[in-house]
């Protein structure tokens, strides 16, 4: 019985490594369960990590699963705080939204590709697949090919609002799950466009990745025109909970809110809030 | 295990009755694992089944779950191709190196290969998802764009299965008795007629076994093919379309799905497990004749 006892030993072996690797949760004595929009997951991470580091005994548990699900955990009461990041809809005007940052979505293109702008109507035209080249833009003479998000992620709806569309009259060649997907193709392919976070395709081209950020409306995609307000495509990174909140939750939502965080939203290059 | 030595000296009962309601508890927990699964499936997917009719999963004009289309078949079509075309051309590979191995290589060359063959087997799906979409997907880009498509899903699966056949058709090809080999020799047969005549039909069962579980995994794949098929839902024309697979379908939508939409996945789970069952007990007919 080598074979059962290899397994065994293994198995263990595996099992114990888990359980040394994840952090001891007894001891804490204050928790607070965060869940919602992927956008914001990272951020409060390090957020939380913070804040756990100034007040011993607390613990915040951060869970990535979109903004529908951060709002839906919060009316179940499964979550202390939501992330959701956009502003609230008009069926969710009850719950109190906090923003803790402002991100703006970008239009991507490979670094290579000539084409300097798009107004909104030829982005229209090509998500819809009206335009199909990209010499019909002041580009080369090469198909274009046409990146989406999945649906129900609070990208793909910030864009259809943008440009006045439905899911179901965009005509895509490539859809992806998450901005690093999103990054990775448009990097890998001459002729794709996409849509992604500011914040995350600013990151990737300063790192070197063969991307660029195409203005919107004339107005370049930037930090900056973000927190202006100028950018049109922009939405704010909201914690959102039921009522007005007390103790820990609303001690972690001033200290998310707080210019201790400063450093932590730049990082990820979103905006600060309270810099406006 | 010191009981079973003794058992085989003084035949016990008890040892044999324990061991038997032993495995009885583990298999009857590993059967009650598969239909609670089923169960759960269907659990979920209950609140659309009641709405929607059965029908429309396959005859609505989209998959637009949000917008109220739940059309499943172009997903159906985009597994079937991409696990299809990936058994299709890891079959003949597989075999074909276990053939190598077995027959042809020298022992120490033979060894080597099997290693790396095993090694291939190890690599997590998401390593070669992440390499299909960074060097396999600007690749083919090049040769007819988008690039992300049913060729490239079906390239990095093939990739993915060809150590599952490879390792399975040769651990079949070691468990045939070597008294074959000795007396087809002896009758004068060349190697490839040793080969087709005697080890292939004799080892046709495992080899079989080992396209089966090949298959499962193509088509429940889910990371790698997500990352290289493109994910539009449409029927592939050609094989440079991007397509979707039901597991793919699952793994992007389901983190924001909410109400209609996530039953709509659950269904889509639903219509992957039927198909899997299918697909065995097709291979339970195949096996028994």
């Amino acid at each position: 019985m080598k074979l059962a006892r290899l397994v065994i030993v293994v198995g263990t072996i595996i099992f114990g490594a888990g359980l040394g690797w994840s952090p001891m949760g007894n001891a804490a004595t204050q928790k607070l369960v965060l869940t919602g929009a992927s956008t914001i997951a990272p951020l409060a991470g390090e957020i939380s990590r913070r804040f756990e580091s100034r007040h011993p005994g607390t613990r915040i548990d951060v869970q990535a699963g979109g903004s529908s699900r951060g709002v839906s955990d919060l009316r179940k009461g499964t979550a202390d705080i939501g992330m959701v990041s956009r502003d609230l809809k008009p069926e969710e005007k009850g719950l109190h939204a906090y923003a803790i940052a402002l991100d703006g979505v970008g239009i991507i293109v490979n670094a290579s590709n000539p084409v300097g702008m798009l107004h909104r109507w030829q982005l229209i035209d090509i998500y819809t697949g009206k335009i199909v080249n990209w010499k019909e833009v002041g580009g080369t003479n090469s198909p274009i090919t046409v990146v989406h998000k999945a649906e129900g992620r609070s990208t793909l709806e910030l864009f259809l609002g943008y440009l006045n569309l439905k899911n179901s009259q965009v005509k895509p060649h490539v859809v992806i799950g998450d901005n690093a997907q999103g990054i990775k193709t448009v990097a890998g392919n001459r002729n794709a466009i996409g849509y992604v976070s500011i914040g995350a395709a600013a990151y990737e081209a300063g790192r070197g990745t063969p991307i660029k950020l195409l203005p919107l409306d004339g107005v370049a995609a930037t930090a900056v025109n973000v927190r202006i307000g100028t950018f049109p495509l922009s939405r704010p990174l909201n914690l959102v909970t039921r009522s007005v909140p007390e103790g820990l939750a609303r001690e972690f939502i001033e200290f998310a809110r707080s210019s201790e965080v400063h450093d932590l939203v730049e990082a990820q290059y979103f905006v600060p809030i309270s810099i406006r | 295990m010191i009981w079973s030595k003794r058992s085989i000296l003084f035949p016990s009962v008890s040892a044999d009755t324990r061991i038997l309601w032993l495995l009885r508890i583990a298999s009857g927990m590993a059967a009650g694992l598969v239909l609670l699964i089923l169960f759960f499936l269907f659990a979920e997917s209950l609140p659309l089944l009641w709405k929607v009719q059965t029908g429309r999963f396959i005859t609505d004009t989209s998959w637009h779950p949000v917008e109220g289309a739940y059309n499943l078949a172009p997903m159906l079509s985009g597994t079937l191709y991409a696990a299809g075309g990936a058994l299709f051309l890891a079959t003949p590979l597989g075999i074909a190196s276990a053939l190598f191995v077995a027959y042809y290589a020298s022992p120490r060359l033979g060894g080597i290969y099997l290693r790396l063959v095993e090694l291939l087997a190890g690599i997590p799906s998401v390593v070669y998802g992440f390499w299909g979409l960074t060097t396999l997907v600007p690749l083919i880009n090049e040769l007819h764009p988008p690039g992300a498509s049913l060729l490239a899903g079906i390239l990095v699966l093939t990739l993915m299965i060809l150590p599952t056949i490879a390792l399975t058709a040769h651990a079949a090809l070691r468990a045939l008795p070597v008294e074959y080999l000795h007396s087809a020799a002896a009758l004068g047969m060349s190697r490839w007629g040793i080969i087709r005549g005697v080890v292939l039909p004799a080892a046709r069962m495992g080899i079989t076994a080992g396209i089966i579980l090949a298959a499962g995994r193509a088509i429940g794949e889910t990371m790698a093919v997500l990352m290289v098929t493109g994910n539009v839902v449409q029927y592939a024309s050609t094989v440079y379309d991007p397509i979707r697979t039901l597991a793919a379908n699952i793994a992007l939508e389901m983190p924001y799905a909410l109400g209609d939409h996530r039953a709509a996945l659950f269904v889509t789970g639903l219509a992957l497990m039927l198909l899997v069952i299918a697909l065995w007990s097709a291979a339970a007919r195949i096996g028994r004749n």
